[in-house]
């Protein structure tokens, strides 16, 4: 046994706890992050990550981008979202799936987020609201599209038009008349 | 400074002019109890809210704040809620000990707070043995925690205690040597002496420089030991124990333990305030008249009270920044270093003192 280690550690455990000491007289004087949250309910901002409850965000248009797949039905775990959809024939004979009625319980939701991940369309999201009580349970059950709306019409498929989207950020000059018309499409900037 | 013997006095002779000696006595010593009794009560309430608050504001939050303004009136809706709470009786405990423990913590807890000298002759317990009587009666605390461990039938509670006992027992050999070495700067036991002696010639703190101020700081470490706080709250680690020797106490009688708490904190801290702090003496700096002159105008108690609640601030300050020590951590803590270090403390101020190198 060293007489010097003794020693040596005494004088480290003394600057450590010095050190300790000092953070915590640091933080007695910081502002304090408590939220006094009736009375602070005006200016409250949430976080962006908070996942409240799940919306469908639609532009001027009354247009949402959800084409009815039902990934995110099928991603849900607790089956809290029923997409129905339909076919409707386009005027070139074409068949097509359209969305009726997207149905979500927020009461059975767990904010997982595995359905916004699942969506190829970026159609959902979470959106920071969180005053979600109600009286009734039947009130839980929301319906995401809105009355009259209709998937916003694109003039490329989904598909190809993510990288086309992407393409302008990092070759501008190569090719700007190819990705004008990507660009005026209203809804595009939100896909972004 | 003010001198409270007149005021005590004056009581003694009004009292003795209709009353026989005895009666008078008698009737003395009711009103100092109970004058006793109501202060305890009161620097509970005051230490509980400050305590939560300055957690609070150690951890970045804000603390108790919606009963009353600034939550001042939370703690008296907690006094309310311990005081109509039902003291269950438990089966299978030794009904007599189980019951006389917290008693046995609260008496010494009072008993020890009876000692602090409030004002120049305004001290209640005062003799010349005064911090001989304070370690004393400070060590019947020790036996209402083990009683309270082993009347429980209950190994928490026991092990609890038993943690408790070693911890107090280790560390009351560091506070003892450590007022030994400020007994030897001062000369005398008695608590009043201390405080005069200190208005006189100056704080013991400066007058002891470089040794008092170590053995202040040796006995902040083992004073918040004694009392039971973090960092050294085995006895009562909730996240191992439960809640340790109290574990098995409901109502007023757990209320008991966490009154004698709290105020094992404030005595502590008077206690440091007392012996190296000046008491109630007025912060005097030499050559500055005017400066002494105003601080002569502050009353002795306010200098008392202000001091102790500096040191308990200090206490709180280390409670809330280190995390729990291990039993075999905190008795080595006390056994390598703080022992030594106060027995090399008394051998360096006996020097400092024969060769006349205090102030």
């Amino acid at each position: 046994m060293s007489n010097n280690n003794y020693f040596s550690g005494i004088f480290f455990g003394v600057k450590s706890l010095l050190t300790g000491l000092g953070v915590t007289m640091k933080e007695f004087f910081t502002r304090k992050i408590t939220e006094q949250y009736p009375e602070n309910r005006k200016e409250l901002k949430m976080f962006d990550r908070f996942r409240g409850r799940l919306v469908m965000p639609h532009n001027d248009k009354n247009e949402h981008k959800c084409i009815g797949c039902g990934l995110c039905q099928m991603a849900c775990p607790n089956g809290s979202i029923k997409v129905t959809t339909e076919s409707v024939e386009l005027p070139d004979g074409k068949k097509k799936r359209q969305l009726v009625k997207y149905e979500y319980d927020l009461g059975c939701c767990m904010f997982c987020e595995l359905c916004i991940t699942a969506c190829p369309q970026g159609a959902i999201e979470f959106c920071t609201d969180f005053e979600n009580a109600v009286f009734d349970r039947t009130k839980l059950v929301q319906q995401l599209n809105l009355p009259g709306s209709h998937v916003a019409e694109k003039p490329v498929a989904p598909k190809p038009a993510a990288p086309a989207a992407e393409k302008p950020a990092t070759e501008k000059p190569a090719a700007p008349a190819a990705e004008a018309p990507a660009n005026t499409n209203p809804e595009k900037p939100a896909a972004v | 400074m003010f001198d409270f013997t007149k005021v005590t006095n004056w009581i003694d002779a009004l009292l003795l002019s209709f009353l026989p000696g005895w009666a008078a006595t008698l009737v003395e010593c009711v009103l100092v109890a109970l004058v006793i009794i109501t202060l305890y009560a009161v620097f509970a309430i005051i230490l509980i809210y400050m305590e939560r608050k300055i957690c609070a504001f150690f951890q970045c939050r804000l603390g108790p704040n919606r009963v009353g303004k600034w939550g001042s009136i939370q703690v008296l809706a907690d006094v309310l809620k311990m005081l109509t709470k039902e003291i269950i009786d438990m089966k299978n405990v030794d009904r007599l000990l189980h019951k006389m423990a917290p008693f046995l913590v609260i008496v010494a807890s009072m008993l020890t707070f009876a000692c602090l000298p409030w004002n120049k002759g305004a001290g209640v317990i005062d003799f010349n043995i005064g911090i001989f009587f304070f370690l004393a009666a400070g060590s019947i605390g020790v036996v209402g925690i083990l009683l309270a461990g082993w009347s429980s039938n209950n190994k928490y509670a026991l092990i609890g205690a038993m943690r408790s006992g070693a911890q107090i027992i280790s560390y009351e050999v560091s506070i003892g040597l450590v007022m030994l070495t400020m007994i030897v700067l001062t000369g005398t036991m008695s608590f009043s002496e201390i405080c005069q002696q200190q208005a006189d010639l100056g704080w013991n703190i400066f007058r002891g420089h470089i040794p008092a101020a170590l053995a202040f700081i040796v006995y902040l470490i083992a004073g918040n030991a004694e009392c039971n706080r973090g960092p050294f709250d085995m006895p009562e680690a909730e996240s191992e124990l439960t809640a340790g020797y109290h574990v098995e106490y409901s109502g007023m009688h757990f209320g008991f333990y966490y009154l004698a708490e709290y105020l094992n904190l404030f005595i502590c801290a008077g206690i440091a305030s007392t012996i190296f702090l000046g008491g109630w003496a007025p912060l005097h700096i030499w050559g500055l008249d005017g400066f002494n002159h105003v601080m002569d105008y502050i009353p002795g108690a306010v200098w008392m009270v202000g001091k102790t609640f500096f040191v308990v601030f200090l206490l709180m300050w280390i409670r809330w920044t280190f995390p729990r020590l291990r039993i075999d951590q905190l008795l080595a803590l006390e056994w390598k270093y703080l022992m030594p270090l106060s027995l090399v403390l008394l051998v360096v101020m006996a020097l400092c003192v024969s060769l006349g190198l205090t102030f």
